[in-house]
């Protein structure tokens, strides 16, 4: 496992091999798109009834990057829910595990195309934030300041073989894979990630090894 | 024995025929509960079959359905409806026949199901989606007969269960339904009796005369063929010459991509502008009707074409089938042959042309044993699960239904004769509550069971949804083609392959070649293009194995040391073969080693049959990845395998060293994509992944994941779910046992000889174009994709820590 560290707007990050980003100088995690609860929404809305393990394999994954980084602040980036309705039917155990991971720390949840309402689970619920010169939002606005960082388009991108959830940023703007598990993702050489970047971009792409390529 | 009535003795004379013996014994037998008949190509096969059935609607006395008609392919389904209704029209009888598939419209599909015709003509994906409708018992009451044709073609695949079992489901709805199966020269007639007859009832089998023997031969040419490729480029004039001699060709690929480039090539070189057309199944529909009727009418002299072809659809006057590349398979080879003289009594004309000097061999090792009447044998799992999870859910969109019921009807089907009650609850369980070990979706199960005990669907509505998945055929996701501003579609393509284009890359398609504009609204729009170099587009290549009685036949022909019956072409790259590296031998392996490509491969001829040989591949893969040499895939034929990586294998001995064969073997078959594969088509078919959902295309990709990701879960939460023991049941098939190869390995008891060579030897060129490569998912991987990156970097002038 090995990560990257890259200069974005003037702020060092580090792209993680989980597809979290992490801000050494703020002690700051940041994951976006986890889409808890998907299989439950699956099967309320009578479609396939997907292996029910997904929110448990998200929630390891988060810890195990908690462990090893304690961060004092955890921002969600949106879509961390697959639906509002979700969060009702999620299981105590699960309420119970995050709101030990929450303990002690800051925790910002931004909202999302897919959460877009209060969460009555313990942390801040925000439409954006800033953390030093950088913005937080779900979806990229269309013009934008220099130091957005926002969701929502689950980038993919393959080097040699088969396409992997990756980073993708230019001097302005910088958008994150999705965190979650059952989670697919679009081309980030093609509509509609490409068009919101300059010609000169970049893409880290995550798995057992960061690796940074121009775009 | 009834007698034939007047009208139809009449008719026959009319036509100058006798009735054949097939024919007639298939008109006394019909009362009997299952009847098959084994008949070649051309023998009247299907008027055998509908006979009994035009002479039972004669009077006019039916109502309703009478006879259902399936065949494989929905342009079978229009074709015999064409060929039926003349007989129909010219003795006048009062019957309606109509044809239902895939291509038929919304309003007439509505209508069949309220006024449905006497005979209906349909493909087993159509009847099963006929089976889950709630007014299917009104359409089926009266069904009399069910007619099953190429039935050999359906029994080698899974949707031959899901037939059996919607049959099954038709059974309980029309008691008194009789089964007739129309099946090409087999080689076990007896199986295809089993599958269709209901279980404990004994199926007639009526054998038509087989007619003469086929006249098959090798097109000799006078530039020999290349040592690798497959595109048979060299061979064009000669089959231009072959074309210009016969009435009608039909020239057949293994794979539409092939046809294609082929189809393209040929018209470079067609300086007579003779009429030659393309057929596959990857183009549009309007584009095969007009090739169909074309040939129907005469108007063409030679169709390239693929398997789309290979099941009877009556042209008319073929005298000549050219078979490009090595058949692979020796039923498959017969039943192509079978297309040229569709008359009875009259031999078949082919010519193979071996798309390499490897495929001489094939070729010739197909055409002694297509002489000699050795056909392979067909290998199967009997009563796959993931087609029965698929048909609880149809049966369950029909309406509530007892699960004891249900298990009766699907013992009653030959392959599900042995089903276990906990198998059968296995699958229940699946398909109503997801079968977890954690149970999770009390509240949201798929199916509920009603106070009375019947089991129904949760919530209605998903049954549509259950409707738009039906089927056993895994199509790779493909998108349309058009050119811009014109309206029709012109075929499709992978998904897959339309993200590799940038606009302004040229592919060919229909014997076009085509630019790259864009997609829109789903659909790759072309402009028409003067380049004269396409890239290939891709289709879902099926993937031929050679049958294992042909490499024996390829093992003798290379232990003679010469070979007077191949062409001075091929037995002079054997003897090249056997100067620079060597010939592979029985109960000895040969390896060798070379670079190529910048790429270390290995290639181990063991002749073990491909399943033994996939099996070696991921075990030595296993094996270099240990010894740190960076493997990156591997590809097994019959013959062979062939590995590489980025370190070359040295100590071949040690590779193949017969103990510790299994050690951590395990894991490393659970990573391998080989079981990914086979997941993902069990997950399709038991509905656990939809392929199609309403508006899902429209939403976006990103809803979508792969269900390698389901996979890996389940391999780390649930190991034991019924979709994982339906995948390793699944996989086990395409590989052998470890001890088989254990076997092999003692035997030869380090009988290996080691070539180091420093390029490609003659005998290996070809393997590295066989389709089913595995990528081997390790540190070899990762090193290149680092390399790549740190590359690309460099190129945009960005300097790497």
């Amino acid at each position: 496992m090995t990560t990257h560290i890259f200069t974005f707007c003037e702020t060092e990050l580090t792209a993680l091999p989980s597809g979290g980003l992490w801000i050494a100088a703020d002690q700051t995690l940041i994951v976006s798109d986890l889409h808890l609860c998907k299989s439950e929404r699956f099967a309320r809305k009578g479609r396939a009834l997907l292996p029910p393990y997904e929110t448990r394999d998200t929630l390891t994954r988060l810890d195990q990057d908690l462990t090893d980084l304690a961060p004092a602040r955890v921002i969600c980036l949106g879509d961390s829910f697959d639906d509002v309705e979700a969060i009702e039917h999620m299981g105590d155990a699960e309420k119970l595990w995050l709101a030990r991971m929450q303990a002690g720390r800051e925790w910002i949840w931004i909202a999302g195309n897919h959460d877009a309402g209060p969460v009555e689970l313990g942390g801040e619920y925000v439409a954006e934030t800033r953390v030093g010169n950088l913005t937080f939002r779900h979806i990229a606005e269309e013009t934008t300041e220099a130091g957005e960082v926002s969701g929502h388009y689950h980038p993919k991108h393959a080097i040699t073989g088969a396409p992997r959830p990756c980073f993708v940023y230019d001097d302005r703007r910088l958008i994150m894979p999705a965190y979650g598990t059952y989670t697919g993702g679009i081309p980030a050489t093609k509509d509609p990630i490409r068009p919101l970047f300059d010609q000169r971009a970049f893409a880290v792409v995550t798995g057992r090894l960061c690796l940074a390529v121009p775009l | 024995m009834s007698a034939l009535p007047q009208t139809f003795i009449d008719w026959f004379n009319g036509q100058g025929w006798d009735i054949h013996p097939h024919q007639s014994d298939m008109f006394d037998r019909k009362d009997a509960a299952a009847l098959v008949l084994i008949a070649p190509t051309g023998g009247g096969k299907t008027l055998a079959g509908f006979l009994p059935t035009l002479v039972e609607l004669a009077d006019g006395a039916h109502k309703g359905l009478h006879t259902i008609y399936v065949s494989p392919l929905k342009a079978l389904a229009a074709d015999i409806r064409r060929n039926l209704t003349r007989p129909v029209q010219e003795m006048d009888l009062p019957i309606r026949i109509e044809d239902r598939t895939g291509d038929t419209s919304y309003t007439q599909k509505r209508r069949q199901r309220v006024d449905p015709p006497h005979i209906l003509l349909t493909t087993p994906e159509s009847l099963s989606l006929l089976t889950s409708y709630e007014d299917a018992p009104r359409m089926f009451a009266g069904v009399s007969r069910i007619i099953v044709d190429e039935i050999h073609a359906l029994s080698e695949s899974k949707r031959g269960d899901q037939l059996m079992l919607a049959i099954s489901r038709l059974q309980a709805m029309a008691p008194n339904l009789r089964r007739v199966g129309l099946s090409a020269t087999v080689d076990d007639p007896d199986a295809i009796g089993r599958e269709l007859a209901p279980s404990c009832t004994a199926c007639d089998i009526i054998h038509a005369d087989p007619g003469p023997a086929p006249n098959i031969s090798m097109l000799v040419t006078d530039t020999p063929p290349p040592w690798a490729g497959g595109g048979a480029k060299y061979a064009i004039p000669a089959v231009l010459e072959q074309v210009k001699k016969h009435k009608t060709t039909l020239i057949f690929h293994n794979t539409r991509a092939q046809a294609e480039i082929f189809f393209h090539n040929l018209w470079l070189e067609n300086t007579d502008d003779l009429p030659i057309g393309i057929h596959h199944g990857s183009l549009s529909r309007d584009q095969r009707e007009a090739v169909e009727t074309a040939m129907t009418q005469g108007a063409l002299r030679a169709v390239v074409c693929t398997g789309s072809l290979d099941l009877g659809i009556d042209w008319g006057d073929v005298d000549l089938v050219i078979q490009v590349g090595a058949p692979k398979n020796v039923k498959r080879l017969v039943q192509r042959i079978g297309r040229a003289n569709h008359r009875y009594n009259a031999p078949s004309k082919a010519m193979l042309v071996p798309a390499n000097r490897f495929e001489v061999i094939e070729c010739q090792a197909a055409i002694d044993a297509a002489l000699a009447g050795d056909l392979d044998e067909t290998r199967k799992n009997s009563g796959p699960r993931d087609v029965l999870c698929q048909h609880i859910l149809i049966r369950a969109c029909a309406g509530p239904f007892d699960e004891n019921d249900l298990l009766a009807e699907i013992r009653s089907v030959g392959a599900y004769a042995d089903l276990t009650r906990a198998e059968f609850d296995d699958c229940l369980d699946f398909v109503a509550t997801g079968g977890y070990a954690l149970r999770a979706y009390d509240k949201w199960q798929r199916l509920m069971r009603r106070p009375d005990g019947q089991w129904q669907l949760r919530d209605p509505r998903s049954a549509a949804r259950i409707r738009m998945n039906i089927g056993t055929i895994q199509d790779t996701d493909t998108l349309k083609v058009r050119m811009r501003g014109a309206g029709k579609p012109l075929g499709e393509v992978e998904e897959g392959f339309a993200s590799t284009l940038t606009a302004g890359d040229t592919f060919l398609i229909g014997g076009k070649i085509v630019r790259y504009q864009g997609i829109r609204d789903l659909v790759v729009e072309v402009t028409k293009s003067a380049s004269q170099t396409p890239k290939v587009a891709t289709f879902n290549g099926t993937k031929f194995a050679t049958s294992t009685q042909l490499s024996d036949r390829i093992l003798s022909m290379f232990a003679m040391g010469e070979w007077p019956d191949l062409p001075a072409h091929t037995a002079d790259w054997l003897a090249l073969q056997s100067e620079v590296s060597k010939l592979p031998e029985r109960d000895r392996i040969l390896v060798e080693t070379f670079p190529h490509d910048s790429r270390h491969y290995t290639c181990v001829y063991g002749f073990a049959g491909r399943n033994a040989q996939q099996t070696l591949g991921l075990i030595l893969s296993q094996r270099m990845e240990q010894a740190g040499l960076d493997p990156l895939g591997f590809v097994s034929t019959d013959y062979a395998t062939l590995l590489w990586g980025l370190e070359p294998v040295t100590d071949p001995h040690a590779l193949l060293r017969p103990d510790g064969l299994r050690d951590g073997l395990d894991e490393w078959l659970a990573g391998n994509m080989v079981m990914k594969r086979t997941f993902r088509t069990a997950a399709n078919i038991a509905m656990l992944t939809e392929r199609n959902s309403p508006g899902n295309r429209k939403s976006g990709k990103q809803v979508t994941f792969s269900s390698d990701i389901l996979y890996d879960t389940l391999l780390r939460y649930d190991p034991d779910h019924l979709m994982m023991r339906i995948t390793r049941v699944e996989a086990m098939q395409g590989l052998v046992d470890f001890s088989r190869i254990e076997d092999m390995l003692t035997r030869t008891g380090g009988a290996i000889d080691h070539v180091a060579l420093d390029r490609l030897p003659p005998l290996a060129a070809p393997l590295l174009l066989e389709v089913g490569k595995i990528p081997v998912l390790g540190s070899g991987r990762d090193r290149l994709e680092a390399e790549k990156a740190a590359e690309l970097m460099q190129k945009a002038g960005v300097k790497t820590q």
